[in-house]
């Protein structure tokens, strides 16, 4: 392909033809379209799910309207997260400055919510203006007596990725601020996964089923005092590594407590996820709790599954999606559903995410990180692809080329994680490649 | 930890209250009622022909307002970042501004490129139109696209000033004088791609000659595609904005459009000048400006308007239609006389909505949006003749200051868009949605609100939501209504 902008030619590798690495971790090209966001989009997208906390984005109104409500990250209690909260900057605060309505702001909100803590976003000109949030967010935290959080999470100030960082520098701030209670033996925190669809309570039941219990998830139905006595657990289950490998990283270096990467999308992922576990803590009856409950749940599903393998053996997939990690696991779930993946790419992968990817996939599979929709739409077009998946902003593309579309971004409705979620996910990629309407598109 | 807290010193409830009245816009934004600037902006670049818009700011800007406006029109928004980093915040970001028109020329050819400021290009006070001057000089292209420049901060009014600032800035920009012709100028607001066919419709079976400035019918509302394409087809041409200033006349529907003088935007500046404002005083374009046509009553005035203008009489056509739209007036007037609604959103919208449901007999008990032009109320009471004391009308208002309205005074229906939906949901009323967005159901780009079919459907759509809400909560349900 001859389109692709020359300084992103080498975040495109094909396997087979092309042996140096992939480029990654750059910023985007300017005038690119890419599919990424921004720092403050990186932060929020983290600490979202906190139901309990108070999220104040400080700035003018657009980055909090955009990001009201964005992901079907569910609580089983507060819903307070679900609001979208801004100092509304106007042109008087800009020429002299936000800081006393960001405190008013802060103030107001935390007597009428009573959240248990608060997260203040600083979005692209608050540091431009030279506001204190740190100032601000000290100042109230001593006055009502709840920790307020400054995330410096301006837009222009690094990548999506570096909002991930901040957002963990925060979630890391509140770890270890609860020394008085006490968690079973065998407790674990699950970090990365966002209760998106209400996939944590299917996940922390498989572990509860094995006798592991979860001290915190980091965010999914986040508590802010869950969070404070995260340092409790003997270990830390990741799954969205991209995003939380700086988190589990620093507990480990705080608190001596190990971390493994796991997945929950598609069956060898998950069972291997619960098997970790068991083996982690060394426990026979844990094993054996995880060999009969893995059995039980394949024998339920692998039936269901066939059906749809025998539709949709030999169809062409391509994957573009947030983190690279969630991309490996949708090879392996395809592969399952018999279908094969000739486009994958990622807003956010590292160079071993990508070297991983490179070893799954067959020859041929277009490898790429960073992309846009010029170049999605060529892939898709040369490789042939049955069946697109990826999230909103991919969505059209897909459907104006006559092509199915998986949506498995953080707005999903259908859980696609575990167990369960494999069914789901082969439903959908059903639904998606064997509708009779592609026949219009002749 | 600045003070570290123990966790049983805060207080916690599980569920939050809704504080009523006291909190709210003063201070802090709950749920805004408006999005930035930019969206607006880009959004009436998508109708101009071969249009690629950039927006010079943070990745994260275009990257959100794609995602909005994909989610709402359901097709591929394709808007380009400058991508600022933390050097062209601190030394200007000319660079990136340079670097993302070229690599734009380089990827989609456009014809145009709309640039459309942010909050952060503004703040530093990047001059975009002297780095477009700058591009021209270096480049050694043959042909290079047009070039239009919004200035739009988020910290400015809302996307509707950006959106009329844009199509002013297009106008501006290229627009020129010349001979009077037969063609008439419309400039339709922030209406759905669906409302613009139908405008165009209407003026083809007058057989005016028209131009409509934006025009995004296509461009945002596309058929199926067989082959990709970088920039959809559809839009006002290039041409056509340069024949602007020789039109007969120009109707420019809305009455508060970019008028505001609130959150720093002073009236009679630079920003505050819409397309036809700028036409009139320039080159002698005539200007009617009138509310949306929807309700009999303001779309009365829209075909009058056209035929006074045209010297053409309203083809029989929209004379049935209108009949129609009256006859079902009194089939259904029972049914929603006296019910108290809630209306939100654009300013322009709820004057529109608000005079409709004043004339079919629904008390607009609310009407509420985030715009802040300080001129809705005066609108409103002007357009609403029936029930003008019990309107409520609130400019700068916010999502949560209107459920916490709700709460408290128990409206009947809601009116406006998908945003509102929550606040249906928990207090069980019905909800009706329209302008924009559409979030949370397909077809907003086909949603109709103008001429006497649109004001048709709204109207059915309406009465039939207040008739199932009946029907549903009757202890015996019924067959008749």
């Amino acid at each position: 392909m001859n389109d692709i902008l020359k300084e992103r030619q080498n975040q495109v590798v094909t396997k087979g033809k092309d042996d140096a690495a992939i480029a990654c971790g750059k910023a985007s090209v300017a005038g690119s379209v890419s599919q990424r966001a921004c720092v403050f989009c990186g932060s929020r997208v983290v600490l979202y799910p906190i139901a309990d906390a108070l999220h104040l984005i400080h700035g003018p109104v657009g980055c909090a309207a955009y990001t009201w409500d964005i992901r079907g990250s569910l609580s089983s209690g507060p819903q307070l997260h679900r609001l979208s909260f801004t100092t509304d900057l106007k042109e008087k605060e800009v020429v002299f400055g936000g800081e006393p309505k960001l405190y008013q702001a802060l103030i107001s909100l935390i007597d009428n919510y009573k959240p248990k803590a608060a997260f203040v976003y600083a979005t692209c000109i608050v540091g431009v203006i030279g506001d204190d949030v740190e100032a601000v967010c000290r100042r109230v935290t001593r006055e009502k007596g709840i920790d307020v959080l400054a995330i410096m999470s301006e837009g222009f100030n690094g990548t999506k990725k570096d909002g991930y960082k901040l957002a963990c520098g925060a979630l890391s701030k509140l770890i270890g601020t609860d020394q008085t209670s006490i968690v079973p033996e065998h407790s674990i925190n699950i970090l990365g996964d966002f209760n998106l669809a209400g996939e944590l309570w299917m996940l922390a039941e498989y572990y509860r089923r094995m006798g592991v219990n979860m001290v915190a998830c980091m965010t999914g139905d986040g508590r802010i005092d869950d969070v404070r006595k995260a340092h409790k657990a003997k270990l830390n289950v990741v799954q969205c590594s991209g995003s939380m490998t700086y988190l589990a990283k620093d507990i480990e270096d705080k608190y001596g407590i190990p971390f493994m990467k796991v997945s929950y999308f598609g069956i060898e992922d998950m069972s291997d996820a619960l098997y970790e576990v068991a083996r982690f803590f060394k426990s026979d009856e844990m094993i054996q709790k995880a060999r009969e409950l893995v059995r039980e749940e394949l024998s339920k599903l692998l039936p269901e599954l066939q059906k749809y393998r025998a539709q949709l053996e030999g169809k062409k997939a391509a994957i573009y999606v947030g983190g690279a990690f969630k991309a490996i696991s949708l090879v392996k779930a395809l592969r399952l559903l018999g279908m094969k993946t000739v486009v994958v790419g990622s807003q956010t992968g590292n160079q071993d995410d990508y070297n991983l990817l490179k070893e799954l996939c067959d020859e041929g599979t277009i490898i790429v990180d960073d992309s846009n929709p010029n170049e999605l739409s060529e892939f898709v077009k040369q490789t042939g692809a049955n069946l697109f998946i990826g999230g909103v902003k991919e969505r059209p593309i897909a459907f104006k080329l006559g092509l199915g579309f998986c949506d498995h971004n953080h707005e999903r409705k259908e859980a696609l994680a575990g167990y369960e979620g494999m069914l789901n996910f082969a439903k959908e990629v059903h639904a998606s490649v064997c509708s009779p309407v592609w026949k219009f598109m002749k | 930890m600045e003070t570290p807290i123990s966790k049983d010193k805060s207080t916690h409830t599980n569920s939050f209250s809704h504080p009523s009245g006291g909190l709210g816009g003063a201070v802090a934004t709950r749920n805004a009622c408006k999005l930035c600037a930019p969206l607006g902006a880009s959004v009436a670049f998508k109708g101009i022909r071969g249009c690629v818009p950039i927006i010079h700011g943070g990745q994260g800007c275009a990257t959100y307002i794609r995602r909005y406006l994909i989610s709402h029109y359901k097709e591929p928004v394709d808007i380009a970042s400058s991508n600022f980093t933390e050097e062209s915040t601190i030394f200007g970001g000319g660079a990136n501004c340079l670097a993302a028109i070229e690599n734009v020329i380089s990827q989609y050819q456009p014809e145009v490129i709309g640039m459309a400021t942010t909050c952060l290009s503004e703040t530093i006070g990047d001059d975009v139109k002297f780095y477009i001057r700058n591009y021209k000089d270096l480049s050694d292209r043959e042909t290079l696209p047009h070039f239009i420049s919004a200035s739009t901060p988020s910290y400015q009014g809302s996307h509707i000033d950006g959106f009329h600032e844009a199509v002013a800035s297009a106008v501006k920009s290229i627009a020129e004088g010349g001979e009077k012709g037969e063609h008439l100028n419309i400039f339709p607001g922030f209406v759905s791609p669906e409302d613009i066919r139908q405008i165009k419709t209407i003026l083809e079976d007058f057989t005016i000659p028209s131009i409509l400035l934006p025009d995004y019918s296509e461009t945002l509302d596309n058929p199926i595609w067989e082959s990709y394409h970088r920039i959809p087809e559809g839009g006002t041409p290039i041409e056509s904005v340069k024949k602007c200033g020789s039109a007969r006349a120009s109707i420019e529907l809305g009455t508060i459009l970019n008028k505001g003088s609130l959150s720093g935007r002073v009236k009679n500046n630079a920003l505050a000048t819409t397309a036809a404002e700028y036409l009139q005083e320039s080159f002698g374009v005539e200007n009617h400006r009138m509310p949306l046509p929807l309700g009999v009553n303001n779309c009365d005035h829209f075909f009058e308007t056209l035929s006074q203008i045209s010297g053409k009489s309203i083809p029989m056509k929209y004379t049935k239609e209108r009949g129609r739209l009256i006859d079902s007036y009194v089939d259904g007037h029972k049914y929603v006389f006296g019910k108290r609604a809630v209306v939100y959103g654009e300013e322009d919208l709820v004057v529109a909505l608000s005079s409709f449901l004043n004339e079919i007999g629904i008390e607009v008990a609310l009407a509420a949006s985030g715009g802040e032009s300080g001129r809705l109320e005066d609108e409103i009471r002007k357009y609403c003749p029936e029930n003008t004391p019990e309107i409520t009308v609130q400019n700068g208002y916010d999502y949560e200051m209107i459920h916490e309205w709700c709460i408290e005074n128990k409206p009947d229906i809601l009116i406006g868009n998908s945003k509102a939906y929550y606040i249906a949901r928990e207090l069980d009323i019905p909800i009706v949605r329209c302008g924009f967005p559409i979030h949370d159901r397909i077809g907003g780009q086909r949603i109709k609100h103008v001429g006497y079919t649109g004001t048709q459907e709204l109207f059915d759509q309406i009465i039939n939501e207040l008739i199932g809400y009946k029907q549903d909560h009757s202890e015996v349900g019924y067959k008749y209504m």
